[in-house]
């Protein structure tokens, strides 16, 4: 059994040691808002929080994230938009939407740790493939949920 | 089971709810595929188009695919356009394939490529729009008896300004659902338009920044069983043998599921199906093809070019003469790689056989195709399937008119023995979506050209050996060993020259080809807008005004080259170190020019500063979703200029993942001007395709001016670059 904290709530997995958080969530617990790209830690897709850390959760065990906190995209928002899904409202970032719930936690993190990015800071914090092509989008939304 | 809320019986008094009729529960919570969720209210089928709640709300049924690219915005927009609704009550659902299937095809082509969802159906949108509100007012003035032309809609409400009357369009729907349709509409003249060319925001925007959003890979159904697949490497090879001992010991593996040419391992969650796949030993019977390579299919393309039978698609004076009598002849080979499309979200599709019916849930640009896909691999009639359309992560033209992912769902799903129907959802690994996918064929171009004392053009002589998609997906599409749309760009150049010839040597490996956004387009433009710049350069001349002088006054193409030349600031000089390329092309109705500006380093390394694309599609419904297209047009045509390329080693591709199949990212990306310029007239153009075809050869102009170095085989990773 694999104890686990996710968004503020414990769960309880029977699965095997190296079974990725990815599937734990999507298959398991079927939280499908994180999404699988590629499985090897190469787009992004399937980012997530832990211990206030952006994660790539194709490549991280569940089991070695007991007693850590575990937030996806579903946990970011519990009442109300969080100010970077808002500027990704705002500024139309999705197309697919696919890549958008890693994308969106991947700039959730770079906020908390540099409130004011610089474009510099941008291209070295996001590194999530978007096929869609909306890089120039999620660009312009994060130094606009880092004014707001 | 229906996702999509849709109504079931004949057009008159019908009625709809979000309440899922039949079937068992399901369960997660219903997509929110409309914008406002039908709280159980009766609705008034007014057209088949367009439901009226007693609320207020208006639904509109959207036919083709919403991949990101905004149609499940744009195209109600054309209907409320018409209908004189009030837009912020509207919201879109998918029209019902399983309805489509009963009413005839009421709602035509389901079909979401070629650019063509706007471009095709603009017309009988709007109409269905005019008809409800004619229907609509009629029904009002029914009630009041009141001739119906004295009566006006405008935001959902009728008025009657004689007797100083108004209803709404919620309070009159039933009445209106009863009446025959007006059988001739009236449109409004483009320059009334009050919705269309104002920007709006698209519904499926909020569901995809929650995560809520409930793609084809997330269908979530009672016992639903998991499958992952190995297709054979080689295309067309065969299962010979599967020793599975190792894999059936797995925790949770249910089934080994063998097929013709593929095996598959169910089990209770997708990872371990995908773990116990991997300790499958599997012999295959790989067939004549292992021994194709990158290297054979060159060859045979070569061949192609050096065929003295080789079909001539198009000739305009003659070439040969005027290349013999030329002051100057330049001759030069491009190549095009093949391409994966790697669309965000993995193939996959979910099937449910139960006995001779299936319920299958997919991503898919053809609703219609992939039912009938899944009818043939059950083996039944189309309408034993009930087919719920997903948002698709992506398309590009892979989830188009193939769905190989469907047909092995549906026969993976048959072949699992429980003692109760369950669900299967098959997801394909990405290395399995990278090797088992059907490409952008590969192609060879021979160019040649004459030109007199004074640098004019006049002689062109085009050859091309490429695979042809048409072979296999309508190979009547090919005549006289010519198909048509491998050669677009080249058949239909707007540039004057005396003497034209066009040659076509189709040519094809046994690697599966199909169409790639912008199809033909995404290629030719390369070696017609890269050869085009290698003339003008070795005279010396502007590429802009080299191109001025062979487009005829009033061409499209022209503008656009003109808009983009502005915008960009063609005529002013750049910094020091920055180098620009310009290219233009003209597709799907749509004219699109490029400027990219760039720099190289003294280590070979691109720079992008700026991307300039000026578009005319004639009409442009929602200008940010427009917009949005040019940026993704950018990103998907920089990234397969830059690094796309599948090889082919023993008859099977090389490449896996995003690792060996790199994409551009955010830190590479260049500034983006996108530039809608739309004049109107009665071509309405489309916007999906049509901006990504001069990127390549603009960028390719730009690194030849940066380094003086001609690309002329893609990627561009494979040239060793050098700062001149
Ligand atoms: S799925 Fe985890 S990084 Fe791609
Ligand atoms: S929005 Fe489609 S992959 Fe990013």
């Amino acid at each position: 059994m694999v104890k686990l904290n996710i968004n503020g709530k414990v769960h309880q997995v029977d699965v095997e040691p190296d079974m990725p958080l990815l599937w734990v969530l999507r298959d398991i617990l079927k939280m499908t808002g994180t999404k699988y790209g590629c499985g090897v830690a190469q787009c992004g897709a399937c980012t997530v929080h832990v211990n206030g850390e952006a994660m790539r959760s194709c490549s991280v065990p569940a089991s070695v994230l007991e007693g850590k906190k575990i937030t996806t995209i579903e946990g970011l928002a519990a009442t109300k938009l969080h100010k970077v899904q808002q500027a990704w409202i705002d500024h139309e970032v999705p197309q697919c939407g696919y890549c958008q719930s890693g994308m969106i936690m991947a700039a959730v993190n770079l906020l908390e740790k540099k409130p004011k990015p610089t474009d510099a800071d941008i291209d070295a914090a996001m590194s999530n493939i978007c096929r869609c092509g909306t890089y120039v989008r999620v660009r312009a939304a994060i130094h606009a949920a880092a004014k707001a | 089971m229906n996702l999509n809320r849709v109504v079931t019986s004949r057009r008159h008094f019908l009625k709809t709810s979000a309440a899922v009729g039949g079937g068992l529960a399901i369960e997660f919570a219903l997509p929110m595929q409309a914008r406002g969720q039908a709280q159980g209210t009766a609705a008034q089928e007014v057209t088949a188009w367009i439901l009226i709640h007693p609320d207020e709300r208006v639904v509109v049924r959207v036919a083709r695919s919403e991949m990101g690219q905004g149609s499940f915005t744009g195209l109600p927009m054309l209907v409320a356009e018409e209908l004189q609704c009030d837009w912020k009550q509207v919201s879109a659902e998918y029209a019902s394939t399983t309805e489509q299937m009963k009413r005839n095809r009421v709602w035509g082509s389901m079909s979401t490529g070629g650019s063509s969802s706007i471009r095709t159906s603009h017309e009988i949108l709007r109409k269905a729009g005019a008809t409800a509100r004619q229907m609509l007012i009629t029904a009002a003035a029914q009630n009041w008896g009141v001739p119906a032309i004295e009566c006006v809609a405008l935001n959902g409400v009728i008025t009657h300004a004689a007797s100083k009357r108004s209803t709404t369009f919620g309070r009159v729907a039933d009445r209106a659902a009863t009446l025959e349709a007006p059988k001739d509409v009236k449109l409004k003249d483009p320059k009334d338009w009050q919705l269309i060319g104002t920007s709006q925001k698209r519904f499926d925007i909020p569901d995809k920044v929650t995560g809520k959003q409930v793609y084809g890979i997330d269908v979530t159904l009672p016992n639903m069983l998991h499958a992952s697949i190995l297709q054979c490497p080689v295309f067309d090879g065969k299962v010979k043998s599967v020793d599975s001992s190792a894999a059936e010991k797995m925790r949770g593996v249910k089934q080994i599921v063998r097929l013709d040419n593929a095996v598959a391992v169910v089990a209770d969650n997708w990872w371990r199906a995908n773990q116990a796949l991997k300790l499958l030993k599997v012999e295959w019977d790989e067939g004549a093809n292992a021994t194709v390579s990158s290297q054979s299919i060159m060859a045979l393309l070569s061949d192609g070019l050096n065929d003295t039978a080789i079909p001539n698609a198009k000739k305009v004076g003659d070439v040969s003469a005027a290349l013999a009598g030329a002051a100057q002849v330049m001759e030069a080979e491009y190549f095009t790689p093949y391409l994966n499309h790697a669309t965000m979200e993995p193939q996959n599709c979910t099937a449910w056989v139960k006995g001779d019916k299936v319920e299958v849930w997919a991503p898919t640009q053809n609703a219609e195709a992939a039912v009938a896909e899944a009818a043939k691999a059950l083996g039944v009639a189309p309408t034993q399937v009930e087919f719920h359309k997903m948002h698709l992560g992506g398309g590009f033209g892979r989830r188009g008119v193939l769905h190989d992912f469907v047909k092995l769902a549906v026969l993976v799903a048959k072949q699992v023995n429980t003692t109760t129907d369950v669900p299967v959802k098959l997801t394909w690994s990405r290395e399995e979506d990278i090797k088992q996918g059907a490409y952008r064929p590969v192609s060879l171009y021979r160019m040649k050209a004459g030109l007199d004392a004074a640098g004019n053009v006049t002689a062109w002589h085009s050859r091309i050996a490429a695979p042809s998609i048409m072979l296999t997906f309508q190979p009547d599409r090919v005549r006289n060993g010519i198909d048509t749309n491998a050669l677009g760009g080249f058949i239909d150049m707007p540039y004057t020259v005396a003497n034209t010839q066009v040659d076509y040597s189709l040519k094809q490996p046994h690697v599966p080809v199909t169409f790639w956004r912008a199809v033909a387009h995404s290629q030719n433009p390369f070696a017609r807008e890269c050869f085009l710049d290698e003339m003008a350069q070795s005279n010396g001349k502007d590429p802009v005004e080299f191109r001025r002088a062979l487009l005829k006054a009033g061409d499209k193409n022209l503008l656009v080259m003109e808009a983009a030349a502005k915008a960009a600031g063609w005529s002013v000089p750049l910094p020091v170190g920055v180098h620009r390329g310009i290219a233009v092309q003209d597709s799907y109705g749509s004219y699109a020019a490029a400027v990219i500006e760039l720099s190289v380093s003294d280590q070979g390394e691109i720079d992008l500063k700026r991307v300039v694309v000026a578009v005319d599609p004639g009409y442009v419904v929602n200008p940010d979703s427009a917009k949005a297209q040019i940026e993704s047009c950018v990103v998907y045509g920089l990234t397969a200029a830059l690094y796309g390329e599948i090889t082919i080693k023993e008859g099977r591709v090389e490449q896996s993942n995003f690792y060996d199949y790199p994409m551009l990212r955010i830190n590479k990306m260049p500034k983006v001007e996108a530039v809608l310029v739309p004049t109107g007239g009665s071509t309405w153009g489309g916007l999906g395709e049509p901006p990504l075809s001069p990127l390549a050869p603009a960028l390719c102009n730009a690194i030849f001016a940066a380094t003086g170095q001609r690309i002329r085989s893609l990627p561009i990773k494979n040239h060793n670059l050098k700062k001149v």
